[in-house]
């Protein structure tokens, strides 16, 4: 037991090595920015987002009920809880925009909330108006992501993005596909248009986006947001009768969710997935999925097999 | 175009339901109450146009179209238009379908009077009022039938399945039948949205509206007695 005031041997020498290793890193700011667990960057800015985000396909389409409403903005606090910042919406999606919108005034919660929104509208002069009900429809000053809906009218619509983003009325521009559609003329945009995120359908067994799209999203910096991670719960569903390999502990994977999670954002392209759920124990459980370990390609590939396998 | 072709295939009757079975039946379940006691005065006036098409009045039949072209303006305002369409959004779409059906009932049914109920039974008859006590009766008990609380019961002209069986029902019964025909096609398409929206769901007994609509096609087609 040393006392204070005097210095030992061993005790100077960890301070050094502390030194030394302290000057060797970067400022605290930095750190936070660049090592927090779960998050990726962005690859057109470097903002980092946390790995797991929300998506709100028909899980936030409740209408004007209370008791659902409650339950939704009950999801949305314990995303928030574990460190979740993109929630994903569309007009497509019924009330799920408003959903938000109520959720996100009951916490307080605007400054926390990566918005991730659509145009979705075959007009493509009536894309700004929609675009301003959508935004009032969350009560954010603005978007942080807007992406053009399935490609619908995606020249106008992209023009029109572009636009916004250059009069900093958006910070990032997108498209969007889902269910393994039109992958031919997204990769053409991709390699066309200065995108700053894609979002496409990609998880343990809708696997064709590894063979084009991942690989340009890496080689042309885009961020990549992957949908239907269990699609609509029916993979988890079939998955749920079938026992976890004992293996999958050595990714931490304790339920067939964060199995299929921590597969998907593993991919060296993905940014976030984002799930959609009503239950507040999904939200935790999937949140939980984005710290380490994550698995690396060779155990990836033995996930993927033993999927296709069962 | 053959990308267009080929893309329509991948889609699924699931990819187009846009809220998850909960929220329907709450939907309902909210609107009943939020309406109750005013389902039993719909359930009279039911009972009043029943007992119209068992013994027609010089006076019933177009009392009947009227009737019933009310039920579909307050369902199309009061359900689709102020509830369901904040969780379906194509009902938008729809609305305009249900006031243009009431015109049609009101300008053949009432104003004309183009539309009367048979007094002679026939199978025709027989189908047309089969369906109506059905969607009168039958109809609102089929929670119980799919495992469902009472308090998501569709009751007629507050809710649109029982209404537009029920239409069918008195359009298959009625004469002279080129008349009913027009009639008969937005209640049909509406029966056979919901039972796509209803097999979606996997709910028991989403093959009540199809056999609505195939029950009032067999009446209308049904040979005419000699």
């Amino acid at each position: 037991m040393h006392s204070h005031g005097k210095l030992s041997r061993r005790t100077v020498l960890q301070g050094m090595l502390l030194a030394a290793a302290a000057s060797a890193l970067p400022p605290l700011d930095t750190l936070a920015q660049e090592e927090k667990p779960g998050t990726r960057p962005i690859p057109s800015t470097g903002e980092r987002l946390p790995a797991v985000g929300l998506g709100s396909w028909i899980t936030f389409n409740v209408g004007n009920d209370p008791v659902l409403l409650a339950e939704c903005t009950a999801v949305m606090e314990h995303f928030f809880q574990g460190g979740g910042r993109m929630i994903d919406s569309s007009p497509m999606y019924g009330s799920s925009q408003a959903t938000i919108g109520h959720g996100l005034r009951q916490l307080g919660a605007v400054d926390q909330v990566f918005s991730t929104d659509k145009v979705w509208t075959s007009d493509a002069d009536s894309g700004p108006a929609q675009i301003e009900e959508s935004r009032a429809e969350w009560g954010v000053p603005r978007f942080d992501l807007l992406q053009v809906h399935n490609l619908v009218a995606w020249q106008a619509h992209l023009k029109t993005l572009f636009e916004m983003k250059e009069a900093g009325e958006v910070r990032y521009v997108g498209i969007t596909t889902s269910h393994g559609r039109r992958h031919d003329r997204f990769e053409r945009i991709m390699r066309n248009e200065p995108l700053d995120f894609v979002q496409l359908t990609y998880n343990v067994v809708d696997r064709e986006a590894e063979q084009r799209l991942l690989p340009l999203a890496r080689e042309r910096g885009i961020g990549v947001i992957v949908n239907r991670p269990f699609q609509q719960g029916r993979l988890t569903e079939r998955l749920a009768s079938e026992p976890l390999p004992a293996w999958a502990e050595e990714v931490g994977a304790e339920s067939w969710a964060q199995f299929i999670l921590k597969f998907i954002i593993s991919h060296p392209a993905v940014t976030c997935a984002i799930p959609a759920t009503t239950r507040v124990d999904h939200v935790r459980e999937n949140m939980a999925a984005i710290g380490p370990p994550l698995p690396d390609d060779a155990m990836r590939q033995r996930m993927a097999a033993y999927v296709r396998d069962l | 175009m053959s990308g267009v072709m080929s893309e329509w295939w991948t889609y699924r009757a699931e990819d187009f339901l846009l809220f998850s079975p909960r929220v329907y039946w709450r939907l309902i379940e909210l609107h009943n109450q939020a309406l109750w006691p005013w389902q039993l005065l719909a359930l009279l006036l039911g009972v009043l146009i029943l007992a119209s098409m068992l013994r027609p009045r010089p006076w019933s039949d177009r009392l009947i179209a009227a009737l019933l072209a009310a039920a579909w303006v307050f369902v199309a305002w009061n359900f689709l238009w102020q509830h369901y369409a904040t969780i379906n959004w194509a009902m938008v779409y729809v609305v305009p379908l249900f006031v243009l059906q009431a015109l049609l009932l009101v300008g053949i049914g009432t104003l004309k009077g183009d539309l009367s109920m048979p007094a002679r039974w026939s199978i025709p008859r027989i189908l047309g009022i089969a369906l109506f006590l059905h969607a009168l009766l039958l109809h609102p008990l089929l929670p119980a039938y799919a495992g469902r609380s009472i308090s998501t019961a569709e009751v007629f002209g507050i809710f649109p399945d029982p209404l537009a069986i029920a239409t069918l029902g008195m359009l298959t019964a009625a004469i002279p039948r080129h008349r009913a025909w027009p009639l008969l096609v937005i209640p049909g398409l509406w029966c056979l949205l919901s039972w796509l929206t209803l097999d979606t769901m996997e709910v028991r007994g989403a093959w009540v509206p199809l056999l609505a609509v195939v029950a009032a096609i067999a009446g209308r087609l049904w040979p005419r007695a000699r």
